[in-house]
């Protein structure tokens, strides 16, 4: 099975995030900002990570540009997931290693369409 | 809503645009009609079916009959006919065009995603396209999702159904809280009201035609109809596209579908010969 590790500050977000992402057949991790995440991904990197912009400790795009300096860094599809909807943001994401990027509010189906599109769910 | 009244309204929309109603949906159709009453100033639905089945105002006939027969689209829409358009279809025309434009139709268009969806791809194929042209061309029964088409402007939820965010990057601009399409890519599809009922031959002749998850929703003889009408349309090597689940099934001889390709169908030049 695969993991898909949802960091998002906002514990709602993360549980709304969790029962969509374990219908579409992950296994879900938590993490509640970028420096939890990225102890997370030491320890075992997850094959998605569904990741929030504005965190406190440290933000998302921080922890993408860590992650993808790391070894394996670039093997976790990354797909941001956050209020940021203009196109600068999604412009630094996409720079930062981002493969797909979501504005909120999302849905089951735009979660669904989004990991399909990073090709992750066939 | 009583149920002569949704009988009255089946029988409109099914005469002026061959669409079937399922009467069971009841409150589809009120929500349907709920916008066109209140655009027109009726204080109620009975009241604006009374109007309704009147017959005076022609255009509210077909303001409801709009309302009622516009269906969902997103970019990219189920995702595996663009994949073929581009890898076999747009080849395949590329290769045997001779020096006549490759003609694309979008039947039953809605608010343009698909269209849009095809030129995206032609904008993104140009260097296999070298000096081949392409014309795409859309059509909708409904006045209302053709001036929507053509703003060319989609809600944030629009723009993250089907839309790759690559895309969306290249050929969008954010506009308040709404994604306006490049003049570029809105430039590429021309537009124009159909009704796919209407005699079809004074188009004339396309390469591909779109029209996906429109046949299911008519009544037997007008798909076989409309069907009979599309198969027309294609030259030899021409390419129709219906949607995944829509089968031709016994409804058109003039069609044969495509081998490992659920829903595109190929002219049947044989039965084209009998008939």
């Amino acid at each position: 099975m695969k993991t898909c590790l949802v960091v998002d500050d906002s514990r709602v977000i993360r549980k709304v995030a969790r029962r969509i992402l374990e219908d579409l057949g992950f296994e879900i991790a938590e993490a509640a900002d970028g420096m939890e995440a990225m102890a997370w991904c030491r320890t075992a990197m997850p094959e998605a990570i569904l990741l929030d912009w504005n965190m406190p400790v440290m933000d998302g795009l921080s922890f993408l540009r860590e992650l993808r300096r790391e070894p394996d860094g670039h093997e976790p599809v990354v797909v941001f997931c956050t209020v940021e909807n203009d196109l600068e943001h999604i412009g630094q994401a996409l720079d930062a290693g981002a493969d797909e990027y979501i504005m909120k509010p999302f849905d089951g189906d735009i979660l669904e369409d989004k990991f399909i599109e990073a090709g992750l769910v066939a | 809503m009583r149920p002569e009244d949704v009988e009255t309204i089946r029988a409109m929309v099914h005469a002026r645009s061959g669409v079937v109603i399922d009467p069971e949906k009841t409150y589809q159709i009120e929500t349907g009609l709920a916008p066109v009453a209140r655009r027109a100033g009726f204080a109620s639905l009975p009241d604006l079916v009374q109007a309704i089945r009147a017959q005076r105002d022609e255009r509210l006939l077909w303001a409801a009959t709009e309302a009622l027969t516009s269906s969902e689209t997103s970019f990219f829409r189920d995702r595996v006919p663009f994949r073929v358009f581009r890898e076999e279809i747009l080849p395949s025309l590329i290769a045997d065009r001779g020096d006549k434009p490759i003609r694309v139709w979008c039947a039953a268009a809605g608010t343009g995603q698909e269209p849009y969806s095809l030129a995206m791809i032609l904008d993104d194929e140009q260097a296999k396209l070298a000096d081949a042209r392409v014309e795409v061309f859309a059509s909708d029964i409904s006045e209302r999702s053709l001036e929507r088409a053509q703003r060319g402007l989609y809600t944030q939820f629009e723009v993250q159904r089907g839309l790759p965010i690559r895309l969306l990057v290249r050929h969008f601009e954010k506009v308040d809280e709404q994604w306006l399409l490049s003049s570029r890519i809105r430039q590429m599809v021309r537009w124009r009201r159909i009704n796919l009922l209407a005699d079809l031959r004074p188009l004339g002749r396309f390469d591909v035609i779109f029209c996906r998850n429109v046949i299911t929703s008519f009544d037997e003889p007008t798909g076989r109809r409309v069907l009979d009408q599309l198969a027309n349309a294609l030259p030899q090597g021409g390419w129709l596209v219906l949607g995944a689940d829509e089968t031709v099934g016994g409804a058109s001889e003039r069609l044969k579908p495509v081998a490992g390709r659920r829903g595109i169908y190929a002219p049947n030049r044989e039965a084209h010969a009998a008939a």
